[in-house]
């Protein structure tokens, strides 16, 4: 919303300066969005007439003037059309600055001819793009005055932006309203006088409403103006209009933009000679069409209010009205409409027609309830005015929507919900500068009653903060809150602390945290397991991020496709962060995912270099899931992983058969070909949410430490199994063997080839032995040895390898 | 001098003489040995009178002594230079690289998160968190924004073809809807914060379409405005480690809250650098105000016993304030460059006792 001060001060009696307006308006909840002083660096140009002007002797298109600026005589050189004898215009001379053309004048010569000033566009002044001509003011203005004065730049514009609940501030005196609560200045009356009419209206209006659709206009005031000369609008009304960036189109057009900006009461004018018949205000026909002031046709539906005369809808009512009734210079009868539509229907149409206009914003925000006679009557006034004519009798149809409620204030809630002290006093002049009527009931308890500009109102919280917003946010106590306890508690659930010791834990293995969008294009939603239809926005901020993630790996392979194709090669990128497999709050998981590319160990010059591979994702994998406390011992590793992994080199590990805590693998080339991304990748992804809930313990106490006294002793052994035997299995029976005894079992070699045997391979394996009550005497040894070497067999079906 | 002394002298000046091992070993086979020097001397005792036997007997045992000595400590000496001068031959080029390894790095806005809840955390509040895909209801309708509402159209929601319990599915436009589900799934008093994502219909400059917010929520049967003020002053003043930093509350508008506030830090630009602290300038960090009693009513409580106060703060703008990054949208990019420049180290974990701003 933007204003003038000047403008301002018609509604309010202050001395304050643009400063203390400004800081007040922003301290009472109207926020400055900007202060354009449109005067500056303009201050120095004067009116300059054009005394004499002849043809350059040396030059087709320009012209030798003589200007006056006052106080002496100026020979000017000037190129423009339309400059002339008689003419007054914006004078600068040599040494002044041109803020349009970015220069100093100074004296010239051009083609021969001296020119010691120029006179200006308004391009040149920087206050608009208008460069056909000089600027050419009014006969009647005064020679050598400043420029800045006469063309209405002095007045600064004030920019606010205005809250959604805030709709009486959308006219200049509401704003003035709240300056005079906050006591900066007094509000001035408004003085709408009734103009008598002369006549009745020949045209009647009517409300056509069905019973469920009686708000849509609850009231219609309107009458006829015969007789007027419509033509451009007086200087004052063009300046401030032009100062807020309106344009000033014609007379009757601009006064009901006037009333929209000075009272927030949009109107609307049709020219009465084009209206057949009588107006009626209805709901629209399905289908209807309109062709609209701004050039384009709409078209209509049931839901929406038109304003209609016998034949068709002629305003889309609240929003815009219709070229067909609009007025124009010729019109000489006009018939004028202030009416009170439902805030809801006249957003839900704005929005269903994608028009925005003045008068929409104002309605959906929704104007003084009181106001559609007195806009009438302050329009008549002014189209007289500007324009002449004799008015009919108003028609009034409706009695507008009932808006009158009282609101049980207790004044102690003003403390008690702010901590703020103000006297009951104070309170009370607030409220009624305001605009509400205070009833004291009772000391404890009154009735205040809601003024018709005010539909936020609804409830003693709203007084309240009426109240304190006026009293100024200053003075709200600063209060520390008290905590109840001396020593704060854990502010994390376990899973939160969980993920946070994954974060970090795979920070510190070399891993950098991303965060991704959690939606992506459908297309690598595709490749990743694809999202059902519930999860496809309806609309997606662009194509390529339209559907809800259903895991975080695509989002993670792109971005270190994007760093490769900078040249930032082997990207080690997770996140730890939602996935999406339906719409509803137990289909949104978190998981922690991760990707390593390219080489693992980069060219050294003490070893080899190696390219990422399954067993990095696996490591990474098995420290996430250690890092979120799960029982990484007791995990089962199941071959193979999800499509999107290289289906010989992935897969996953369990807790128990079906449940999977975590995927890990290279990932599938074919994968990495379609999103164009270079391999090799190895990925992992962890279902945090998938780890048993841990138990609240009792205790932090571990169990007591096993430190046995006796020396360890390895013993290696060497299988040839089957090529397709998991390693897994020797492990885990070479480990069960003698729980008591084997500590550790570590596989230190595997190879194939043709010593072994087609279709096998060897496995070495080295086995710790712990003793626990006394050292092994070489019988015990070979027992134990016996044990693993049979064990393993029976379950590989393996040999011992000579 | 004695035979005993000069013996000796000749003795140990061959010690010393000896350059190597072998020489050494002639040296002690020439006093020490079977048919050595010493060894002679010892054997011609026999002849003595028992009182020479005795002192000359003692002089070579001494002698003896120090001789073998002598031999033993240089052979120490020469097994160091030895190992000296192997070692010296084993010398390698220092200014050498080390072993490649990989300095992984936590994200801002993981960091401030954390950071908030430290702060907060010693306040007393617990984190909460709720689904990102929400019903209509939790995201406007219980926080008092209804269909129709203005402030609908501002928040540019995201919606998705499915419909729940309560109402259609959207992305969630804040992380309020985790206040309602905190007030509606437990009893007074409330002490919580929600961080989280949020989305929004909206891309450019300053705007992206999933941004990060944490939402503070206080509820009993007291807790006022001059409470939130001074809780969110303290938050600012630890967050941004300015204990004088200036901080304004402005009258605003939210539907969930009334009286609602937008709160400012002040700030300078002089000299085109940027810096929170005293300023000429005001910048809006984040939106509070009380709970309207609608949204506690909304929630099965009563709101003529309890009130409330909630806050909203964007984590990507306080990051971006406090550690100077200059662009929303980089944030989601993923370049590795901004990642590691801007991220933290794995074991920088943000705690009010052990220094927010070191």
């Amino acid at each position: 919303m933007k204003f003038t001060l000047n403008w301002l001060k018609d509604h309010l009696d202050t001395d304050a300066t643009l400063t203390e307006v400004s800081e007040r308006l922003t301290m009472l909840g109207l926020e400055v969005e900007g202060i354009e002083d449109r005067s500056q660096g303009l201050e120095e140009f004067v009116i300059g007439e054009i005394l004499t002007a002849e043809k350059h002797p040396d030059a087709d298109k320009l012209q030798v003037l003589t200007v006056d600026n006052g106080t002496e005589q100026f020979q000017v050189v000037c190129g423009a059309p339309n400059a002339k004898k008689g003419l007054k215009g914006v004078f600068g001379g040599a040494g002044m600055y041109i803020p349009g053309l970015d220069f100093t004048l100074g004296a010239a010569t051009i083609r021969g001819v001296d020119s010691n000033g120029m006179m200006l566009s308004e391009r040149e002044m920087c206050i608009s793009d208008e460069h056909d001509g000089i600027v050419e003011l009014d006969a009647d203005v005064q020679v050598g005055a400043r420029a800045v004065d006469v063309m209405g730049l002095g007045d600064p514009v004030i920019e606010i932006a205005i809250t959604p609940n805030r709709g009486d501030c959308l006219g200049v005196r509401g704003i003035a309203r709240d300056l005079a609560a906050s006591g900066l200045g007094t509000l001035k009356p408004l003085n709408i006088k009734a103009i008598a009419g002369t006549f009745d209206s020949p045209i009647d209006v009517k409300l056509d409403f069905p019973e469920d659709a009686l708000d849509a206009c609850s009231q219609f005031a309107g009458r006829l103006i015969r007789g007027v000369k419509n033509g451009p609008s007086p200087k004052w009304m063009q300046d401030r209009l032009n100062a807020i960036g309106a344009n000033p189109i014609s007379a009757l057009v601009d006064i009901t933009n006037y009333s929209t900006f000075d009272l927030g009461r949009p109107l609307h004018v049709f020219d009465a000679d084009k209206v057949t018949g009588n107006i009626t205000a209805r709901l629209a026909k399905s289908g209807e069409k309109i062709l609209a002031l701004d050039g384009k046709e709409y078209k209509l539906d049931e839901t929406m209010c038109v304003i209609a005369d016998d034949i068709k809808a002629e305003a889309i009512a609240g929003v815009m009205g219709g070229e067909a009734t609009g007025c124009t210079e010729d019109t000489v009868n006009v018939f004028v409409e202030s009416a009170i539509f439902d805030p809801v229907r006249t957003a839900a149409t704005g929005r269903k027609l994608n028009v925005m206009s003045d008068a929409r914003y104002r309605f959906e925000r929704g104007i003084d309830n009181d106001l559609a006679i007195d806009g009438c009557e302050n329009a008549t006034r002014l189209i007289m005015e500007l324009c002449g004519g004799e008015p009919s009798n108003t028609i009034v149809a409706g009695h507008g929507p009932d808006w009158k409620r009282a609101i049980e204030f207790r004044p102690s809630r003003v403390q008690g919900l702010t901590g703020v002290e103000v006297a009951e006093a104070e309170m009370e002049r607030i409220l009624t500068v305001l605009g509400f009527v205070v009833n004291k009931g009772s000391a404890e308890k009154w009735s205040v009653d809601v003024p018709a500009w005010r539909g936020d109102m609804v409830g003693e919280a709203c007084l309240v903060e009426e109240i304190v917003r006026v009293n100024g946010y200053h003075n709200i106590p600063h209060v520390s809150l008290e905590r109840p306890d001396s020593l704060p508690s854990s502010s994390l659930t376990p899973q939160m602390q969980k993920r946070r010791k994954v974060r970090r834990t795979l920070a510190a293995r070399g891993l950098v945290e991303a965060v991704t969008y959690s939606f992506l294009p459908k297309a690598q939603a595709e490749l990743f397991g694809g999202a059902p239809e519930s999860l496809q926005l309806s609309n997606p901020i662009s194509a390529d991020l339209d559907v809800m993630r259903p895991s975080i790996l695509p989002n993670l392979i792109a971005a270190i496709g994007r760093n490769d194709a900078h040249g930032h090669r082997d990207g080690a990128l997770f996140e730890v962060g939602p996935q999406f497999s339906g719409d509803t709050a137990d289909a949104q998981m978190v998981v922690a995912s991760g990707a390593r590319s390219g080489q693992a160990d980069v060219r050294n010059w003490m070893g080899k270099d190696r390219k990422v591979d399954v067993f990095d994702a696996k490591a990474d994998a098995l420290a996430a899931l250690k890092a979120a406390g799960a029982p990484t011992a007791n995990l089962l590793v199941f071959e193979g992983g999800p499509d999107w992994y290289h289906p010989g080199r992935s897969g996953t590990l369990r807790l128990g058969p079906k449940n999977i805590l975590a995927n890990f693998g290279e990932v599938h080339p074919g994968v990495l070909k379609k999103m164009d991304v270079k391999g090799p990748i190895a990925a992992f992804e962890v279902f945090l949410d998938n780890l048993p809930k841990q138990k609240n313990k009792a205790s932090q106490a571990r169990p007591l430490v096993k430190m046995s006294s006796f020396q360890p002793l390895d013993r290696d052994f060497a299988f040839v199994v089957d090529q397709n035997v998991d390693v897994q299995k020797i492990v885990r029976a070479a480990t069960g063997a003698a729980k008591d005894l084997i500590n550790t079992v570590r596989v230190f070699d595997v190879f194939e080839g043709a010593n072994v045997g087609e279709g096998k391979k060897s496995v070495a394996i080295e086995v710790t032995l712990q003793p626990v009550e006394k050292t092994l005497t070489d019988d015990d040894i070979e027992a134990v040895t016996a044990k693993v070497k049979a064990a393993v067999l029976k379950a590989t079906g393996g040999e011992l390898r000579g | 001098m004695s035979d005993t002394e000069t013996l000796k002298a000749d003795l140990l000046a061959e010690v010393e003489a000896a350059t190597t091992l072998s020489a050494l070993d002639d040296v002690r086979v020439k006093a020490l040995g079977k048919k050595g020097l010493i060894t002679a001397q010892m054997k011609t005792l026999g002849k003595l009178s028992p009182e020479d036997r005795k002192t000359t007997g003692q002089a070579l045992n001494i002698l003896k002594g120090e001789v073998a000595k002598a031999i033993e400590a240089k052979q120490a000496d020469m097994a160091d230079a030895e190992l000296n001068a192997k070692l010296l031959s084993e010398k390698i080029d220092v200014s050498l690289p080390t072993r490649p390894e990989s300095e992984g790095s936590i994200h801002p806005i993981s960091q401030t998160i954390e950071e908030v809840v430290s702060i907060l955390g010693e306040m007393g509040f617990q984190v909460a968190e709720g689904p990102e895909i929400e019903d209509d209801w939790y995201n406007f309708g219980a926080l008092n924004i209804p269909d129709d509402h203005p402030a609908r159209q501002e928040h540019d929601t995201f919606y998705l073809p499915g419909t729940g319990e309560h109402g259609r599915k959207v992305l969630r436009t804040h992380t309020s809807p985790v206040q309602i589900r905190t007030m509606m799934a437990g009893k007074p008093p409330f002490r919580v914060i929600a961080p989280g994502r949020t989305y929004r219909c909206d891309y450019d400059a300053t705007h992206s379409p999933m941004f990060h917010q944490v939402e503070g929520l206080v509820v009993d049967k007291t807790v006022h405005m001059g409470h939130l003020k001074g809780t969110l002053i303290e938050f600012c003043r630890a967050y941004f480690g300015v204990d004088d930093l200036p901080v304004r509350f402005r009258p605003s508008y939210f539907p969930f809250t009334e009286p609602s506030a937008e709160v400012d830090i002040g700030c300078t630009r002089e000299g085109g650098e940027f810096r929170i602290g005293h300023g000429d300038s005001w910048l809006e960090i984040l939106g509070c105000g009380m709970v309207n009693p609608k949204v506690l009513e909304n929630c099965g409580i009563d709101s003529t016993e309890y009130q409330g106060f909630a806050f909203g703060v964007g984590i990507e703008r306080i990051a971006m304030l406090k550690y100077g990054i200059p662009d929303l949208r980089t944030f989601y990019e993923s370049d590795l460059r901004w990642l590691r420049h801007y991220g933290f180290s794995a074991l920088d974990v943000p705690s009010m006792v052990g220094g927010l701003n070191p």
